[in-house]
Parts: structure tokens; sequence; C-alpha cells
């Protein structure tokens, strides 16, 4: 009969109606402000710098060797490479960037200057909120506002920085036990050295 | 006057004070500005209040919050709006008619104020109790057809155009049927005035009303005409003048700021405007559903059916869907306009035959027999698969 399907979809609309204020888990939207949702772990937008320890000054990984400025399709990268030396995280004296800015209104977000970085320096980043008042002064990223901690990258992006953590901490090892072992050699050679002439010793000992 | 009877008509007794303060010259014209004032302060509140409902409702229907940020429980949404509508950018199109283009909106929203004229939202509060009431509401009303059309006309926009044009062809078929239904109401009350109809059913029998609803011709002939004045105040599911996803807000396309609020304001008032006609036909006005619940004040019983009835619209806009403009036409002339005659046929013989259980079982089914019939032939209609000449 004419009408029998307009009343079916009232009482339709009307068990959404009431149902809504029953039963809560009809109401799927997330309320964002107040509730957010974990992001997942490949979410990511723009890249940020990693630094090791807690100052970021020290500890920046970065070398700036100019790698990822170079491969960025965009050319949102910019960097000027510091004149002197000072030591990393690991005590090598090292070049660090002087300025480092992303403009993270032209970065795509491709991770190409992820994949090329050679001291993981460079990771992708998934903070989302930011919106700011002016777009050509407070979205390049200034260095300090780039340099976030290994604990942060642990936090966001937990098995990549997994991976990371234990390939670095191999290297390093590695390095550290070949330093140790030249620096073992030099003192053996040190030691071997005055043995094997005793006697510009013995002889200036005796002058 | 009874406690009782100061509570009803608290209103009328303010008024006549407030005029009683004034000197006796200005009189005459505070009597006539006053309810005016009222009028014009009272709806575009409801409309403010009915606004935020149906966003809440429909999003419920939806299982959604609806708005939630301005305010506790985005009660405060209307004002964000109006603060939103007033400080946006009027811009009008260079090729518009200027002048007609800014005067749709005013004319929408005048001719919507002038038919509150007649609707009593209480006993005697009614602003000018008219001999001939419901003529003057329909012939006012018929004119925002042509305020919809002035805005689709003076836009110069091929999609405003559309909207008023499907506009005025869909109030003018549904204009039949819904003089039709109201002539059903005016045949039995004897009157055309607005207070006697409404004075009529306000009797009782028992504890139960003589609203004309709880008989087999008011049953219908209100069906017919709350589904024409939904169709009149362009609402879903006969909302093709505007249409978002045909012709993007069709005669509303060109307007912004303040004067599409006027719109929105205007189509809300007329919503109210028909729905208060409608319960002044059929659903008794101001007066109690029982015997013993006159003691409450009749403008709130009034107030109560108009907020049931604008829950209904807002049901109804949730759940169905748009119609095209063919099956709308052929709801219009196929089935609404031999229903609405077959009603006013029923309540001639309501009138003339004798009250008792025969009358009620022949007018029932003289309507609901042609009911059957003519929804057989309305669903009947096969569906053919459509074919595309530029599409697949």
């Amino acid at each position: 009969m004419l009408g029998t399907g307009i009343l079916k979809g009232l009482a339709e609309t009307a068990r959404n109606f009431f149902g809504s204020f029953v039963y809560k888990e009809r109401l799927t939207t997330v309320q964002y402000p107040e509730q957010r949702l974990p992001r997942m772990e490949s979410s990511r937008n723009f890249p940020f710098l990693i630094f090791d320890g807690e100052d970021w000054q020290k500890g920046l990984r970065c070398v700036s060797c100019f790698i990822c400025e170079k491969e960025c399709p965009p050319k949102c990268i910019h960097i000027t490479k510091s004149t002197e030396k000072k030591p990393d995280a690991t005590g090598k004296l090292q070049f660090y960037p002087e300025a480092f800015d992303i403009d993270v209104s032209v970065c795509m977000s491709c991770q190409i200057c992820v994949e090329v970085c050679p001291f993981d320096a460079i990771k992708m980043d998934n903070n989302f909120e930011l919106a700011v008042h002016d777009r050509f002064g407070e979205l390049v990223l200034k260095r300090d506002q780039l340099a976030k901690s290994n604990e942060y990258f642990n936090s966001i992006h937990p098995i990549e920085a997994e991976e990371v953590d234990t390939r670095l901490a191999a290297e390093r090892a590695a390095a550290k036990a070949k330093a140790d072992a030249a620096a073992a050699a030099a003192a053996a050679k040190a030691a071997a050295a005055p043995a094997a002439t005793p006697a510009p010793t013995a002889e200036g000992g005796g002058a | 006057m009874t406690p009782v009877q100061i509570a009803d008509q608290i209103f009328v007794l303010i008024d006549h004070w407030l005029i009683d303060q004034c000197p006796t010259i200005f009189q005459p014209i505070v009597a006539a500005i006053l309810p005016v004032v009222v009028i014009l302060g009272l709806f575009p509140a409801l409309f403010a209040f009915t606004t935020v409902l149906e966003r809440k409702g429909l999003g419920r229907i939806q299982n959604r919050m609806g708005p939630n940020r301005t305010g506790p429980l985005g009660l405060l949404q209307p004002v964000a709006d109006g603060i939103k509508s007033l400080t946006k950018e009027d811009t009008v199109p260079r090729a518009a008619d200027k002048i007609v283009n800014f005067l749709a909106p005013v004319v929408l929203v005048i001719i919507v104020f002038l038919t509150f004229a007649v609707v009593p939202v209480g006993r005697n509060m009614v602003l000018a109790n008219l001999d001939s009431g419901v003529l003057y509401f329909f012939a006012v009303g018929a004119a925002t057809e042509l305020a919809v059309f002035m805005a689709g006309w003076s836009s110069r926009n091929k999609y405003a155009l559309l909207g008023a044009m499907r506009a005025v062809a869909q109030m003018i078929s549904y204009e039949v049927p819904l003089l039709l239904s109201a002539t059903c109401a005016v045949m039995i009350a004897g009157a055309l005035s607005t207070t006697t109809i409404v004075e009529q059913q306000a009797r009782y029998t028992g504890i139960w009303p003589h609203w004309y609803v709880f008989t087999p011709w008011g049953f219908g002939a209100f069906i017919l005409f709350m589904i024409a004045a939904l169709a009149e105040s362009n609402r879903s599911p006969f909302d093709l003048p505007e249409g978002e996803s045909e012709i993007i807000a069709g005669y509303l396309i060109e307007y912004s700021g303040f004067k599409f609020a006027l719109f929105f304001l205007g189509e809300y008032l007329g919503m109210f405007a028909i729905s208060g006609m409608g319960i002044t036909l059929f659903l008794g006005g101001w007066s109690a559903p029982f015997s013993f619940l006159t003691w409450i004040p009749s403008y709130l019983w009034f107030f109560a059916k108009l907020f049931a009835i604008i829950a209904v619209f807002i049901w109804i806009r949730g759940t169905l869907p748009r119609l095209r403009t063919d099956q709308l036409m052929n709801f219009a002339w196929k089935f609404m306009l031999p229903m609405s005659l077959i009603v006013l046929v029923d309540t001639g013989l309501w009138r003339w035959l004798t009250p008792g259980a025969a009358r009620w079982t022949i007018t029932s089914l003289v309507v609901i027999i042609p009911y059957i019939v003519l929804g057989r032939a309305a669903g009947s209609g096969k569906i053919e698969k459509r074919s595309y000449r530029y599409a697949t």
C-alpha cells in the first residue's frame, strides 16, 4: 500500500535517533580536539632532525653533507655548513649545520631526504598540527624547531627507531673497537718503542 | 477572573495594560504596533531555536552529535551563525538586476510575516481577526512564489533560474491540494475566520475534543494539507528548488551574507506559518487535547503543537530522499489532486449524513478505498530501466 515504505523509513530513522542517545557505540565520530585516535606507525608528513643525548646543539647527528639538500625534489631544504668542526655525540670532530631550514609549505613529504641520509640524521615526523598565521615566516622551520630527540623518534616510529638504534650502536661499537684496537696498537707500539731503544735512554741517563 | 483564566490571558492583559499607560491619542497606534513587535520578536527567536534543533535532530538521525562547539550543548550556534552571516561579504553578481536582487529576500520576509496576522496563537491572541482569515492567509502566502522567482530571475544565473522555475511549478501544483484540503475545514466550520474555526474545535464530548483531525475526512485532509505544506515551504523531500546536489542551492546560489540569512529566515517562518494554519484548521488551534487539560494556558498548547509538527518535518527531512521533478508532478496531479477532491466530497457527506456509526463507516470507506486504489495506480507504474543517450 502507498505509504508503508515511508513509515518503515520513518521507523528506521527514529530507531537511529533514539538509539544514538542510548548506545554510545552508535556515535562513531571522534570529538577531535578532546579525543584523539592513536596515529598509525607508518604515518608521516614532514622531516625533522634527530639529536642524541640531552642538548640538541651538541647531539645533532647532521654533519651538513648537503646530500638531502641536493636530492630534495621540490628544493625545500636549505643548509649552511659550519666553518669549524666540533665534537658530535660520539666525541668525533664533525662539521655541523649552522643553518638548517625546511620550508614545510613546499615539502611534498616524499621521504627521499630520509632515504639518502647516510647518518640517520633526518627522519619523518607525524605531527600534523602545524597551523600558523604567517606562511612565509612561520612555515619555514628552523634548526631549533626541527631538532627532536631520539626518544621522540622512538615514541612515534618505534619499529624503525629500534632498527636504526641497533645499527648505529653496532656501528659505533665497531668504530669504538677499531679505535680501541688502534689505540691499543699505538699504545703497544709506544710501549714497544722505549723497550726497543733503551740504549739512548741509558746513554742519556749515563750522560 | 480565576487564576487559570489569568494565566491563560496574561499576555492579553499585559497588552491592554501597556496600551492604557499611553496617552489616548497614541493608543490606537500602540495597539496596532505592540502585537506586531511581539510577532517580529517571537517567531525569529523560534527560528533560531529551530535551526539548532534541526541540526541536532538530523545529527542524531545520522548517528552524529550535531553542533556541540558553541556554548553548552551547542545551543549558542544560532548566535554564531547570525554573527557569521552579518559579517560575511554581500556579493551581488555584476550582471544581476540589483534592485530586484535586493528586494527579493525583503519581499519574502515581509510576505511571510504578513501571514502570521491571522494565525491565532492563543485564546483572544490573534493579531487581526479577519472574517476571511483563511482566504487572506492563502492569498498572501501564495505571494512567496513571487519572491522566489524574483530571486531566481534577478540573479542572472542559470542555476538560480532553474531553481526558481522549479519552485514556481512546484508551488503552483501543490497550491491546489493545499487549498482544497483547507476548504474541507472551512466547509464544516462554516466560517473563513480562523478564530471561529478554532472555537468550533475547542469543544469536548466527554474528554475528547472536536478536532477535525479526529474525523475520517479531517484526517485525510490533514495529511494532504501537511504534504502540500511541506511542498509549499520547499522542504525535503520537496526541496527541488534548492537541490544542492543538482542545481547548487537553486535560487539561493548568488546570495550570501545577510540576504541569504533572510531567505533562510523567510523559509522557516513560512514553515511556521503554514504549520500554524494546519494546527488552526485541523488540530484545534490553541485548544487542549483533553477536556481535563484545559487549565494549561492556550498559547502553550499552540506552541506545543507547533513544536510537534516541526519535529515531524525534521524527522521527514532526515528520512526521505529528494523526489525527481516528474515524480513530484505525478504525485501532485495524479494522487494529491484526486484525493483532495474525494476528501472534499467526503466532507460534504459528513455534513449531511446523520451522526452515528453509519456516518463514520461510510465516510471512512469513502477515504480509504480511493486511497488504496490511487496508491495502487501510483505504485503500479512499471519501473523501466532508464537508457541514457550519452552516458552508459
